[in-house]
């Protein structure tokens, strides 16, 4: 099986984030493979483990991302691509993310596209669906479970905290949701053979395409930080009194009934 | 000059510390509390491929390098230091000098378990009479037959209740200037004759076993000899050098774990209406414990360098042990001062860094022999 991984790099949420003139401040971020792309890559291994094959791990982005393509390799994966857009492209959205990637599957010989359900960062959820779109496959989101065999697929889907159950084939496309898999760590034998994979770099030239054929179709306005959280109020008294207390405060400070 | 980790090297310590993060450190306070050696936590960092860090892949390593392998010990010591403890003992002690001193026969029988992780090595140099002066070991190993007859009591020995494999040095005779001439031995725990028992109840470094070995008559092939017969001295010494990188990581990652937990700690209390980070008598004292954290690692990243290298190491290995171990101990216990009452409980782990940072400058040459150690490579 052809099985490709889409990953994308982003900064980490569960550390110190800043943000600078509407920007997030990228010299004090940590950055990490997105979380729920982990699940893809995880699940990747285990279907080419399953049904031979090999991995192709492919993100956009610039040298700085190699190093989360060489951890998908230590995880497993056989072969990365780089798409480098550094120079070639000052923003772009998801329909930027999405036209690229179609450039980069034309001809390609496709069995199954993993992604994960969503970015941290932006958390659009677009990509996936929309790349399946552009090759005219099927796809489902946010899936729990996959069982393949043959050219027939059978998915669970998380549906707000309900499963969905569905029948499709391959090609498809898939985002992954928590609870697919538990991904494992790169094993330090992993980490010393990842250097030797092949991890090919390609330019927006080498994919025929113009800053016009992929120009974003949003514009960010400005990024900022919630608000911090105030601290909270714990009601006193009886139990009586401070029900009347909440109702009181949820119609008259709150306003929300 | 270059400061940067390798790619390699900084996936190495993404991947420990996740792992460091996610499995040891919430059982940090019971695996002290308990003085309980966490066995399903090694076999995880042996299933990792951590325990084979330093050895090539042919003997079941992982073909790293020193400097990944301290990386590695800095990022479990700063969440677990008594982890951090039986594995860098099983890694310095237990399988190196068998890497280092071993037949091509004995690589593959008995570092392979080690260095794949199946299997914890351990290594038997103190005794009741001989600490700092392991020249005065009594056990001793005579040649019988095709096979050496080993006696003796050792002590303080890290990991033997847990190992498969101990390498235990013994007196074989005396030398040309009528000194005691020791040699190591390879000595499968199943032997007839070898007991392990673990009764020491530890200020720090609970987690870790530490045991007893009492050698009765015990009778191993002579082909078990470790390295030359008449340089068991010298091998020694050299396989301790290696390991006081590794305790030297040890220290900087408890030095790390108190500036963080004090940095965080100082942000957060209040006192006098202010956090108590803004008041200068605890900025010096954070302010210093980043220095010296940072001092420390670069001096145990030198060291780790220069062994990778193939250089003389011996010196700089001494100044990370000596200096990291006891920035250690000092920020532990500025930690817990930053911590005031709360340091001393249990909860807020301070108190452990401190118990834990102790043994360290006592353990594999104590700081006044890392001061000897250094002041013999001045030519004093």
């Amino acid at each position: 099986m052809k099985i490709y991984v889409l990953l994308k790099r982003t900064f980490d949420t569960e550390e110190k984030i800043s943000v600078v003139n509407g920007q997030i401040d990228e010299d004090s971020a940590e950055f990490i493979i997105n979380p729920y792309d982990e699940y893809a890559v995880e699940e990747a291994i285990q279907q080419r483990d399953a049904h031979g094959g090999e991995v192709t791990v492919v993100t956009i982005g610039n040298e700085d991302s190699e190093k989360q393509l060489r951890t998908a390799l230590a995880i497993g994966a056989d072969k990365a691509v780089l798409i480098n857009t550094e120079e070639d492209l000052d923003d772009g959205d998801q329909f930027t993310t999405a036209k690229i990637l179609e450039a980069f599957f034309d001809g390609k010989d496709v069995d199954l596209i993993l992604a994960g359900n969503v970015a941290i960062d932006e958390a659009s959820g677009q990509v996936g669906p929309r790349i399946a779109d552009l090759l005219g496959i099927p796809y489902v989101t946010t899936i729990t479970s996959l069982k393949i065999d043959g050219t027939a697929v059978n998915i669970e889907k998380d549906v707000e905290g309900d499963v969905e159950v569905i029948e499709t084939t391959l090609p498809l496309l898939v985002t992954c949701q928590q609870g697919l898999n538990e991904p494992r760590y790169p094993s330090l034998p992993g980490i010393m053979k990842a250097k030797k994979k092949p991890l090919e770099e390609i330019y927006l030239d080498d994919l025929d395409l113009g800053e016009d054929d992929i120009e974003a179709k949003t514009k960010t306005i400005d990024i900022f930080l919630p608000p911090e959280k105030a601290g909270g109020r714990v009601l006193e008294g009886d139990v009586k009194d401070q029900v009347k207390e909440l109702v009181s405060l949820l119609k008259n400070d709150a306003k929300v009934m | 000059m270059n400061f940067e980790l390798s790619k390699e090297q900084q996936m190495v310590k993404s991947m420990v510390h996740e792992f460091a993060e996610e499995v040891i450190k919430p059982r940090a306070i019971e695996i002290d509390e308990q003085a309980k050696f966490p066995v399903d936590i090694f076999k995880q960092m042996g299933e990792l491929g951590l325990l084979g860090i330093p050895f090539p892949e042919k003997y079941g390593g992982s073909g790293g390098d020193t400097l990944s392998y301290a990386i590695a010990v800095e990022e479990i010591s700063r969440v677990c230091a008594s982890t951090g403890l039986s594995y860098a003992a099983a890694v310095s002690l237990g399988a190196s000098p068998i890497y280092y001193f071993g037949t091509e026969e004995q690589k593959k029988q008995f570092l392979k378990p080690l260095a794949s992780g199946v299997a914890l090595g351990s290594f038997g140099l103190t005794e009741p009479n001989a600490g700092s002066d392991a020249g005065g070991t009594a056990t001793t190993a005579v040649l019988k037959d095709d096979s050496y007859i080993i006696n003796g009591e050792k002590c303080f020995i890290t990991n033997a209740s847990y190992a498969e494999t101990l390498i235990i040095t013994a007196v074989t005779g005396k030398n040309d200037k009528g000194k005691n001439m020791i040699s190591a031995f390879i000595v499968p725990v199943d032997t007839v004759g070898v007991t392990i028992t673990s009764n020491y109840d530890k200020l720090g470094m609970r987690g870790s076993d530490t045991a007893e070995i009492v050698l009765n008559n015990v009778s191993v092939p002579k082909e078990n000899l470790l390295g030359d017969a008449s340089k068991g001295f010298k091998q020694f010494l050299y396989t301790l050098d290696g390991g006081r990188i590794s305790i030297g990581a040890l220290g900087v990652g408890i030095a790390q774990a108190a500036l963080e937990k004090s940095l965080q700690y100082a942000k957060e209390r209040k006192q006098f209406g202010k956090s108590i980070s803004s008041f200068q008598a605890i900025q010096f004292k954070l302010a210093d414990m980043a220095m010296e954290v940072e001092l420390a690692r670069n001096m145990v990243h030198k060291a780790a360098w220069l062994k990778d290298k193939g250089k003389s190491f011996s010196k700089e290995a001494a100044f990370a042990k000596l200096f990291a171990t006891e920035t250690a101990f000092r920020s532990a216990n500025q930690a817990v001062q930053i911590h005031g009452g709360y340091g001393y409980m249990r909860e807020y782990e301070v108190e452990r860094y401190l118990r834990d940072a102790k043994l360290l400058e006592i353990g594999e040459g104590t700081s006044e022999i890392q001061r000897l150690v250094i002041a013999r490579q001045l030519g004093c």
